[in-house]
């Protein structure tokens, strides 16, 4: 199936326009079925909604923001997002393990030692988990399924991210480049 | 009519397994795209590999289109999909700081669970990260809830604030994305290659 593979020396990963065109094609499936786009950073959200309301019922209760989230006797992890969620973890395995990439590493440029990158990726998933709260999602649910379905705030967010990591990538590109 | 779940043509029960086979098709496309190494994702940034945007743009045009051709056959009435409610200023500074966190980490948080699922510790680490973020905001969030409410436009569509009809919209939207595939390749000829 050389059509699929853009670089063929390599014979690593799918022509990207042929991705996009079948995650394009998942989603509107998605809509189609349950009526609502995916997502990622609400399956973490639910994950610490749930934790906090584990270790201290009360005091998630009593937040202002986790408590918009509890829903009765049921558990906070009972949600679309999280079992879709699920699913992708399964998914991008079993496409790891077919095309052997399944590998316990830590992945960095060779510039920056892997406890720099360890500390980065820290910092960025905080950063990021936090601005997704306030944006009211991230690159999936807030971006791409937002700007699918039409929302003014899903382009918003594609292009303030996409925006400001284009204005800043000059302070990060030791990282990279 | 769909969709079909929330109008029980399916039987709701069936919303979750759904849910899973919907994720799974996500996380084998997205893996077998790249999406799983951080320095493929952030060479979109550097200009030596443009996949994400390519993969990112083809999607959004692609689910775009859809809809409008799903609402004209009457699968879906496209006026009842789910439209975020637009708080402008938190989305823009949120978006800024995902842009900031995307830069160092290079991942979003769909990412990062395809890294980790295949074994990359900072991966791993990226989501433990995006916890405790999400967990400070939660603690945070007497202190920010005005910002976090001000500005708010409602549920609006992108076509309501412009005023242009969905289907220039989706024309205008797919000529950008033309015209940004031509520029990039352009651009990964004239930029040195980085292996990785």
């Amino acid at each position: 199936m050389n059509f699929l593979i853009e670089d063929r020396k390599t014979r690593i990963y799918w022509n990207p326009y042929f991705g996009g065109f079948l995650l394009g094609l998942i989603l509107l499936f998605s809509f189609y079925m349950s009526g609502r786009g995916v997502g990622a950073s609400g399956g973490i959200k639910s994950a610490v909604v749930a934790t906090v309301n584990a270790v201290a019922p009360t005091h998630a209760e009593n937040s202002a923001y986790f408590s918009k989230f509890l829903k009765g006797d049921k558990s906070p992890l009972n949600t679309w997002l999280v079992f879709q969620m699920l699913g992708v973890i399964a998914g991008a395995f079993f496409s790891g393990a077919i095309n052997n990439r399944l590998k316990i590493r830590v992945q960095h440029s060779p510039k920056i030692s892997p406890k720099t990158r360890l500390w980065f990726a820290l910092l960025g998933g905080f950063l990021f988990g936090g601005g997704a709260q306030l944006a009211r999602g991230c690159t999936s649910g807030g971006a791409l399924s937002g700007f699918a379905a039409n929302s003014l705030g899903g382009l918003i967010i594609m292009v303030s991210i996409f925006g400001s990591g284009y204005l800043f990538a000059y302070f990060f590109r030791k990282l990279w480049i | 009519m769909g969709p079909l779940i929330p109008n029980e043509i399916i039987s709701p029960e069936w919303n979750h397994v759904f849910a899973v086979l919907i994720g799974i098709a996500f996380g084998i496309v997205m893996e077998s795209s790249g999406f799983s190494s951080s320095r493929k994702i952030m060479g979109s940034f550097y200009a030596y590999d443009f996949t994400m945007i390519r993969v990112f743009m083809t999607a959004a045009i692609t689910a775009l289109i859809g809809v409008l051709y799903m609402d004209y056959f009457g699968w879906i009435d496209r006026t009842e999909l789910f439209v975020v409610p637009t708080y402008l200023g938190a989305t823009i500074i949120g978006g800024a700081l995902m842009g900031i966190g995307f830069l160092a980490a290079g991942f979003c948080p769909g990412t990062s669970f395809l890294a980790a699922a295949i074994g990359k510790v900072d991966g791993m680490v990226f989501i433990g990260g995006a916890f405790l973020g999400i967990l400070f905001f939660g603690e945070i969030f007497p202190l920010i809830s005005d910002f976090y409410y001000a500005n708010y436009l409602g549920h609006i569509t992108i076509e309501e604030s412009l005023g242009i009809a969905p289907d220039w919209l989706a024309l205008i939207f797919v000529v950008i994305a033309v015209a940004v595939f031509y520029v990039l390749s352009i651009i990964r000829k004239s930029v040195q290659k980085v292996k990785y």
